[in-house]
């Protein structure tokens, strides 16, 4: 049995988009690091892109391609704010901790 | 002028006056503001005497009476009600008329010299300005709603000339009561107004008369409240019982004002919108009857209180009302035209008087008590054989004006069968007392020694002194014309004379009992105030309770404050402005506001600053988004609710 010639089951990817979420949802909730934090929606971001990926080779559709262009176009112009946010706070707080940064507390 | 009088002139004249003055006044010229208000007046005059021309037939006659005028473009137009900014000239409104503008320039002219010294010099003339230009629009006024306009408007203009002195307490608290009164009154016109609509569907006089002269149905019932409800309105604005408090007090205004607005025209507008609607009044016996009552009462009521008042300005205002009575009495007993001349004669003999008062506060500096006057009959000579004019014409002596007038009222009365007899009475019985109370003032002011030595009087300026001259002629001369001239002038705006009697020389004969009473008030008042000057004080020791009665003017305006206004402003105070305004209204926005503060209180707790939490919350929305979205609940409920009841039912 030739297992490269077989397709992988689209179940597959799926599955792997969705540990990949989790995992990231859970970074996001768990870490402190305001970095591990952002890593964290990134590789939200990517577990989308994946599934999107995945639907449109299912049903040859090239929206779900076109529409992951969209996705990582974000995820760089998000990077580049976000990492300059990152490193304005971290000049002013010298600290990267998420639950010490909460000046905007009421 | 070729066909058209130019009515719209004679208001707006006065109009621009009040507002060049109004506006520019205090930065103009004191000549300038003079002129001004001087000529508006006179103009307006002109233009009445042109109007008049055509009525007596000396210039181009008018084809037809009454005169209308109408704004060209409609004034109110509503579904089926269209009413007009129309003007009427007919026989009775040229009559007012001359007298508005006539006694009005005249009195302008006085108070020219009266006011010199005054602060608020152009602000006095611009409001007397808009006082005529109300008036005139009043009078002029072709329908009830435009008559409502001048009649509101001359409100207004005795409400700013009352407080003319508005730095004193009680010139402001007087123009207050008067504007509050005559809304109480206004109150009765509008209704009657709202009546007419709704029952003629028209508030034009002479299509009323029209509408009840066709169908004679029409008789008492809706014609009674109609026409009682404007007698409310009349009650209020010439100071019959029981509206006629705010009267005395208005006499806290300028003695101009009291002479114009307070005694001889706007006073008498309520005598002269029942003249102008005396159709309804013909079609309502008891309405006319009651009329007639009031008229008598209020003649007599104030005559009494009048006997013992010791203010000269206050003694005339009484006068006032009780003269207003009479002619209430002419109309109540369906005699509008010697109610109308009664009007007429009274303008003149009772602006003369208070113009004279004035004269005489002017003279000695501002004192209006009679008991501190005394002995300024050489000291003032013009003030005083004016006054005198006045005072004999007011008592009722031939062939001074009011002898014929007052005579007319008191004859028709007397024609009216048992009843008319009684208010006969009781009109001679006024005719005594007043004539006793003029006296009295009189000979207060004028006979005897000065009571007072602080004051140097001295005799008032000839701006003063030639309006006194002018209107003791008239005072003298102005009833010559006679009854029957004036009645038949004015029939067709009226209505005939009523019936003569039968009775040979029955006028000549009642003639001769008013003179006879007026000789008597005299001859009393000339043995207690001239002969026995002591008298008066003994009799006042000896009656304290009548005299106190009297003296405090039967406590009227203490029951009204008992009655009226003090539950009225409890009611205010407590039910209005506690229990509503404090209470429901208040509480209400504080419970608005507690609401907001409350879900803050809670809401703000969300919004901790800490990332983590916006972080869980975030992820726990987008869950329960997904949930919703994904389980099938339109099937997942009823099994669930099934399950639930068949748990419960173990």
């Amino acid at each position: 049995m030739n297992l490269l010639s077989q397709e992988v089951p689209i179940s597959w990817y799926l599955l792997l988009s969705a540990v990949l979420f989790a995992l990231g949802v859970v970074g996001f909730l768990i870490k402190r690091n305001l970095i591990t934090v952002f890593m964290s929606i990134e590789l939200m971001l990517n577990a989308v892109n994946l599934s999107f990926v995945t639907f449109a080779h299912e049903w040859h559709a090239v929206k779900g391609q076109i529409f992951v262009f969209f996705v990582m176009m974000v995820a760089a112009a998000e990077a580049a704010v976000g990492l300059a946010i990152i490193i304005a706070v971290f000049r002013a707080r010298a600290t990267l901790a998420v639950d010490r940064i909460d000046l905007m507390k009421l | 002028m070729n066909g058209t009088l130019h009515l719209w002139l004679i208001p707006l004249l006065p109009f621009a006056g009040f507002l060049l003055n109004g506006i520019l006044g205090s930065r103009l010229p004191k000549w300038l503001v003079t002129t001004i208000a001087l000529l508006a007046p006179l103009a307006a005059f002109g233009v009445v005497l042109n109007a008049a021309r055509g009525i007596f037939g000396i210039g181009a006659p008018l084809s037809s009476l009454p005169y209308i005028e109408s704004c060209p473009i409609g004034w109110i137009n509503v579904g089926a009600l269209h009413i007009d900014f129309s003007f009427v000239l007919d026989q009775l409104s040229l009559v007012m008329l001359l007298v508005v503008t006539g006694v009005g320039f005249l009195i302008h002219i006085y108070s020219v010299g009266y006011m010199a010294h005054e602060e608020g010099y152009a602000r006095y003339f611009s409001f007397l300005n808009l006082f005529l230009f109300f008036m005139t629009v009043l009078v002029l006024a072709g329908n009830a709603l435009v008559m409502f306009v001048g009649w509101e408007g001359v409100g207004l203009a005795s409400y700013l000339l009352i407080g003319f002195y508005f730095k004193k307490d009680s010139a402001a608290n007087a123009g207050k009561k008067a504007f509050i009164v005559n809304r109480i009154g206004d109150f009765g016109f509008l209704i009657g107004m709202f009546l007419l609509l709704a029952n003629f569907g028209t508030l034009t006089f002479s299509e009323i008369a029209t509408k009840l002269g066709q169908d004679p149905g029409w008789q008492g019932g809706v014609v009674t409240v109609i026409a009682l409800c404007l007698l409310l309105g009349a009650t209020g604005k010439s100071a019959q019982l029981p509206l006629y408090i705010w009267l005395p007090d208005a006499m806290e205004g300028p003695t101009p004002v009291s002479a114009l607005i307070h005694a001889a025209t706007m006073v008498t507008a309520g005598v002269y919108m029942i003249a102008r609607n005396h159709v309804l009044f013909d079609h309502s016996p008891f309405a006319l009857s009651v009329v007639a009552i009031v008229g008598a009462a209020t003649a007599l009521f104030a005559a009494t209180i009048g006997l013992v008042q010791n203010d000269i300005k206050r003694v005339l205002a009484y006068s006032t009302i009780s003269q207003l009575g009479y002619m209430f009495l002419g109309c109540g007993v369906a005699a509008y035209s010697a109610a109308i001349f009664h009007l007429m004669t009274h303008a003149f003999f009772k602006a003369l008087l208070f113009l004279a008062a004035g004269s005489v506060i002017h003279a000695i500096g501002g004192e209006q008590d009679l008991r501190k006057m005394g002995g300024l009959r050489k000291k003032l000579p013009i003030t005083f054989w004016t006054m005198t004019a006045a005072v004999f014409a007011i008592a009722g002596f031939p062939p001074l004006a009011a002898f014929y007038s007052k005579d007319a009222i008191l004859y028709a009365a007397y024609l009216q069968g048992p009843g008319g007899i009684a208010l006969w009475v009781v009109g001679l019985v006024t005719a005594l007392l007043t004539a006793f109370y003029m006296f009295r003032l009189w000979y207060l002011t004028f006979m005897g020694e000065a009571r007072s030595k602080e004051i140097h009087p001295h005799e008032s300026p000839w701006s003063m002194l030639g309006p006194l001259v002018i209107l003791a002629l008239l005072s003298i001369g102005g009833g010559w014309i006679g009854i029957e001239h004036f009645a038949a002038f004015l029939s067709p705006s009226t209505g005939a004379r009523a019936a003569e009697s039968t009775i040979p020389h029955l006028e000549l004969i009642l003639s001769g009992a008013a003179v006879a009473v007026a000789l008597i008030g005299w001859f009393v008042a000339d043995l207690l105030y001239r002969q026995k000057p002591a008298q008066p004080a003994r009799m006042a020791a000896a009656l304290p309770g009548a005299y106190n009665v009297l003296a405090n003017k039967y406590y009227v305006d203490e029951i009204y404050g008992a009655t009226v206004v003090k539950p009225l402003l409890g009611f205010s105070k407590y039910a209005l402005g506690w229990v509503i305004d404090v209470g429901i209204l208040g509480g209400l926005a504080w419970l608005l506001g507690g609401i907001a503060l409350f879900a803050g209180a809670i809401l703000q707790r969300w919004q901790s600053g800490n990332l983590r939490s916006y972080a869980a919350w975030l992820t726990a929305g987008a869950a329960a988004l997904l949930l919703f979205m994904v389980v099938p609940w339109s099937s997942v409920w009823p099994a669930s609710m099934e399950f639930i009841w068949k748990v419960a039912r173990h």
